[in-house]
């Protein structure tokens, strides 16, 4: 299923046969990244509306310009430690099946091509992130772009799963 | 006009507006198969459809029509203008013949044999002659007369003219012209000429042509979805704006956004309206349904329908389209008897289902009702118990109203065996789940014997909804009205003081129910320290309500039950436009707000479930009828005499309260006396008979009226203070005739009267001499009940019931419970009993059962009088041995009570001893 969606995006990505381009963000330091083609758009810090009973995955709902979207915690989602009441927060909105989502990150990075040859699959050392989340890894010069798989991560079910 | 028949008329207005072009295209390209092949089909549904709706005109021009058109397909026939020309002519007369039905339903006596003729001819193979030149001409409109030869005119123009003068669109026709032609035109319609003629038809079609054909448009729903949408946003924007424009002092401004305010409200409510149909279009099927079903099941039933226009949200119609098969359904299964039986009751041989819609309070109101047998509250239950949905204790304790709704349980059925129709105990709770999913309630009012009646509410949209907006822990939160019951504002020391514990959960008296609650911020975890709720009961009894200076309760309904949702504040009503979330228990979906935060819309049903509630549910149930036994709880009227001591006494006893000007106050020798409702009403001052000094009198007197049957009385007080329900339980001390004892009522102390015992203390015999004087006391003979045995645990009661009996001439013993009225009537015989329902150790119920087991005592008269208040608890009552059940307490309807059954009594015993 990686697998076929991989070469989905491949075909869709422009530039080199083989490249995809990916937004990139920063969680606890970490870089990651989410296909361009799920990404909707990038804003600031909204005011928030929680939902009681929840799972604490979900942050609450957003009104993105009269449509009301759900935001996740992508820090918690993944299993790291949770930020910091005071920290910047951006809103990731990411297009998937069931409509907008928001992912909260700390910092948004550049958007970055990078090439099928540096990619490995779910490598071992990724303690901590919740495997089944991640698409695996792209080995970047510097430092290791983690790929998410958006479908997966916005699947944070109802109140009682945590 | 039916729908089959717009339906089909819009259609083929549709298609005669192509089919114009595409003979156009036809006769510069007659070779064009694909094209002959659309022209055909088109005349050929045409001719199809007016067959089945029976319009033969219509029939006889299309088929011609489509005869020639058929041979020119296959070859048979050249496409020449002349051909052509008769077939739009034959099109010209259809269109005709569809305006006229359109106006007036049915086809018009108007003649079309010449256009009949002259197709039929070509058809047949002669050559399109004559009219060829006339046809020629550009006016093809008007073809339809232009084509006939001449001489026919002259002898068919008055006809042509005067048909559709008579019919409706003719009445509307000057208008369209209007302002083009001299209103003059009318007289030439009366004297025509054969070209006037030809005119005045042109009118008539195009002012036709804006009725049905010209005025509607197909829409596909989901454009509609997005308009909905797009207007809900709108009516969110313009609430924002009208926020903000109230904070400006810009007149301009202000002026704009009143109108955008106008115009938004304006836009919504007719862009609703797009999606809005007549309910009749989902009842269409149903005299259908009616005839199938009841005869499937040799029963007679007619269908009534009223309301069929009640207009309704197409998603909405859509949702209760099949509950209404299966009410309807249920209604002739269950619902009807049979013919013979319907007999034997005396009724008509045909049972008739009702169906009746119509608008009320922003809310569609919808009755589905039979005349059948109704429901059988006992067989209900013993079905229920069958089917394992609840226990014999629970179907004890049920009301009337939680036994019927007890149908629209899942996987109940009460069909004894199971027919194509009904008794696979699917049905009802899917009627049920449909109509709430939509917003909607379904209430059953049962009328055992005579039919049921199936009411039932919907929105009128689903889209945009009236909530009540409140908040907790910062948060808003929207309530859909529909949900809503009423709202409850207490104040300091009613905050602090009227919410109770009972059986684990907080609970208030409403107006003498009890009030489940459940307080928002526990019930979705909006504190931190909930440790205090999830503590043992024991521990934190009213730590709840003892922090709160200010509660508000808002009473919601869920599933049939009410419970008060406690909130931190309410803040307003509002518009909101739902939209879906993911499913969370207590919520029913999202909105957003004027200032654009979104709010979460609590879901009340979810609500109770997530407060687990549900569980507490026997809980409750008990604990409302400790409640109701604990009713020394009553209504209390409290006043003063002197300004100092407080005075107390049941608002039932009294009749009125009245206020009198001093100078009405007249003396006679009995006293003083006022005239009161075309009577001499005596005057009892209150004061001196208690012992207190009154303040130099005012001017008014305030009165309290007692009333016997026609007599009345009235006591002089100083001040009426108030009407309160608190619990009574004066400590009894006898000193004073007319004196209960003293109690705390509203945190003082209050002195507890007995208005009977004062009134025979000062005017003695007044009540005696009244009419409803019980009647065996004036006989008072060698028989009769002279001696009464009172059994009630609370002494405030038993006081009062004994002042009420001694009054009436009766002797009464007291037992303070069961045990020891046994004890007292074997040695203290008695000729009657009127006791107490819920008391220690033996129970009113436990006493009756055994005092009908004892031969010495079996044959006594018993009463039960109790605070106890139900159908079940009735029956009780009576198959434990009570004559009568009696509700706490109506001095009149007890007097009434002993004195017929003591009548009763001494004739059983006068038939004994002879």
């Amino acid at each position: 299923m990686v697998a076929t969606m991989e070469k989905n995006s491949a075909a869709d990505a422009p530039g080199k046969v083989g490249t995809r381009q990916f937004v990139t963000f920063y969680l606890s330091g970490h870089l990651f990244g989410v296909d361009v083609i799920h990404v909707q758009e990038v804003i600031r810090a909204q005011a928030m509306t929680r939902v009681p009973l929840a799972t604490p995955v979900v942050s609450g709902l957003i009104n993105l310009r009269g449509q009301i979207v759900l935001a996740i915690d992508l820090r918690l989602r993944l299993g790291l430690a949770a930020r910091k009441s005071d920290a910047p927060v951006m809103n990731l909105v990411a297009q998937t099946s069931d409509g907008p989502v928001s992912l909260l990150v700390d910092e948004i990075g550049d958007v970055i091509e990078v090439g099928a040859d540096v990619f490995e699959q779910s490598p071992d050392m990724l303690k901590g992130v919740q495997r089944e989340l991640v698409e695996g890894v792209y080995k970047l010069k510097s430092t290791l772009l983690i790929a998410l798989n958006v479908n997966r991560v916005i699947q944070v079910g109802g109140p009682s799963e945590s | 006009m039916d729908d089959i028949t717009r339906d089909f008329l819009v259609e083929s207005n549709e298609n005669l507006s192509r089919l114009d072009q595409e003979f156009v295209q036809l006769e510069k390209d007659p070779e064009n198969t694909g094209l002959l092949a659309s022209i055909f089909r088109t005349i050929h549904t045409i001719k199809g459809t007016a067959g089945f709706l029976n319009f033969p005109k219509l029939v006889s021009i299309s088929h011609f029509a489509e005869d020639i058109l058929a041979k020119m397909c296959d070859g048979k026939m050249k496409a020449t203008p002349a051909t052509i020309d008769a077939l739009l002519a034959g099109v010209d007369a259809v269109k005709d013949v569809l305006a006229t039905i359109d106006a007036t339903s049915a086809e018009s006596d108007k003649d079309y044999t010449p256009i009949i003729q002259r197709l039929k001819a070509i058809a047949e193979g002669a050559p399109a002659e004559a009219g060829s030149s006339a046809a020629a001409s550009p006016a093809r409109r008007l073809s339809i007369k232009a084509a006939v030869p001449a001489a026919t005119v002259a002898m068919e123009a008055p006809s042509i003219v005067t048909a559709p003068v008579t019919t409706p669109p003719i009445v509307t026709a000057p208008v369209v012209p209007a302002p083009a032609k001299p209103v003059t035109e009318v007289p030439h319609v009366e004297a025509p000429h054969p070209k006037d003629s030809g005119d005045v038809n042109v009118v008539a079609a195009e002012a036709v042509k804006s009725n049905t054909a010209d005025s509607t448009i197909r829409v596909e729903v989901s454009l509609l979805d997005r308009l909905m949408n797009l207007v809900g946003e709108l009516v969110l924007t313009r609430n924002q704006i009208l926020q903000f424009a109230g904070t400006l002092e810009n007149k301009a401004i202000v002026n704009s956004s009143q109108r955008l305010n106008l115009i938004t409200t304006e836009l919504q409510e007719n862009v609703m309206k797009t999606r809005m149909q007549p309910i009749g279009g989902v009842w269409n099927k149903l005299p259908r349904l009616v005839r199938d079903v009841s005869n499937s099941m040799s029963k007679e039933v007619d269908l009534h329908v009223e309301g069929a226009e009640t207009e309704l949200d197409k998603t909405i119609l859509e949702a209760v389209k099949d509950p209404f098969t299966h009410i309807v359904r249920n209604a002739i299964d269950h619902g009807v008897e049979s013919p013979d039986e319907r007999v034997r009751k005396g009724k008509s041989r045909r049972g008739t289902i009702r169906l009746r819609a119509f608008h009320e309070g922003g809310q569609v109101n919808i009755e589905v009702a039979d005349d059948g047998g109704g429901i059988d509250i006992q067989r209900v239950k013993r079905k229920a118990i069958q089917q394992r949905l609840i226990t014999e204790e629970q179907a004890e304790r049920m009301s009337e109203r939680e036994a019927v709704n007890l149908i629209f349980r899942p996987g109940f059925s009460t069909a004894e065996k199971i027919t194509s129709i009904s008794g696979r105990g699917v049905g009802m709770d899917v009627v049920k789940t449909n109509i709430e999913r939509i917003g909607g309630a379904v209430d059953v009012i049962n009328n055992f014997g005579h039919g049921t009646t199936l009411k039932i509410k919907i929105p009128l949209t689903l889209a945009i909804i009236p909530a009540l907006i409140v908040s907790a822990n910062g948060d808003r939160f929207a309530i859909p009205q529909i949900n809503l019951r009423e709202l409850v504002r207490l104040e300091g020391e009613a905050a602090r003081k009227s919410i109770e514990w009972m059986q684990g959960i907080e609970v208030y008296r409403l107006r003498g129910n009890l009030l489940p609650l459940i307080r928002l911020r526990s019930v979705l975890k909006l504190e931190e320290d909930t440790r205090a709720t999830s503590n043992a009961a024991g521990a934190n009894l009213s730590n709840g309500a003892a922090r709160d200076e200010i509660v508000n309760i808002v009473v919601l309904t869920a599933d049939n039950q009410v419970f008060g949702l406690v909130v931190d504040s309410v803040n307003d009503t509002e518009e909101i436009v739902v939209k879906p979330l993911k499913s969370i228990h207590a919520f029913a979906g999202s909105t957003i707000m004027g200032d654009g935060q979104v709010a979460l819309i609590l879901d009340s049903a979810g609500l109770l479930e997530s407060a687990d509630a549900a569980e507490h549910k026997e809980e409750i149930k008990q604990a409302e009828v400790v409640a109701v036994e604990q009713a020394d709880r009553s209504t209390l009227l409290v006043f003063t005499l002197d300004e100092q001591m407080r005075f107390a006494m049941p608002l039932s006893m009294v009749s009125r309260l009245e206020e009198f000007q001093i100078s009405r106050v007249e003396r006679t020798n009995d006293g003083e006396v006022v005239q009161y409702r075309g009577q001499v009403m005596p005057l009892l001052r209150m004061a001196s008979h208690v012992g207190v000094t009154p303040p130099t009198d005012a001017s008014t007197l305030p009165v309290i009226v007692f009333s016997d049957g026609e007599r009345s009385i009235g006591m002089v007080v100083h001040k009426l203070l108030d009407i309160v329900d608190e619990s009574a339980r004066p400590q009894v001390e006898n000193k004073r005739p007319g004196i209960i004892g003293t109690a705390i009522v509203q945190g003082k102390t209050t002195v507890f009267v007995d208005p009977y015992a004062l009134i025979e203390a000062a005017n003695p015999g007044f009540f005696r001499r009244s009419q409803s004087q019980p009647v065996f006391v004036q006989n008072s003979g060698r028989k009769g009940v002279r001696k009464i045995l009172l059994v009630d645990d609370s002494p405030f009661f038993r006081n009062l019931t004994r002042s009420y009996l001694e009054f009436a001439g009766y002797t009464v013993d007291e037992a303070s419970n069961g045990a020891e009225a046994l004890k007292r009537l074997s040695v203290h015989p008695v000729d009657f009993i009127i006791s107490d329902i819920d008391m220690p150790q033996v129970d009113g119920w436990k006493l009756a059962e055994a005092i009908r087991a004892n031969p010495e005592l079996k044959h006594l008269p018993l009463i039960a009088l109790s605070g106890l208040e139900s159908d079940d608890v009735r029956r009780h009552s009576t198959s434990s041995g009570f004559d009568r059940h009696l509700v706490k307490i109506d001095r009149e309807e007890l007097l009434k009570a002993v004195s017929q059954l003591a009548t009763e009594r001494d004739r059983v015993m006068e038939l004994a001893s002879v």
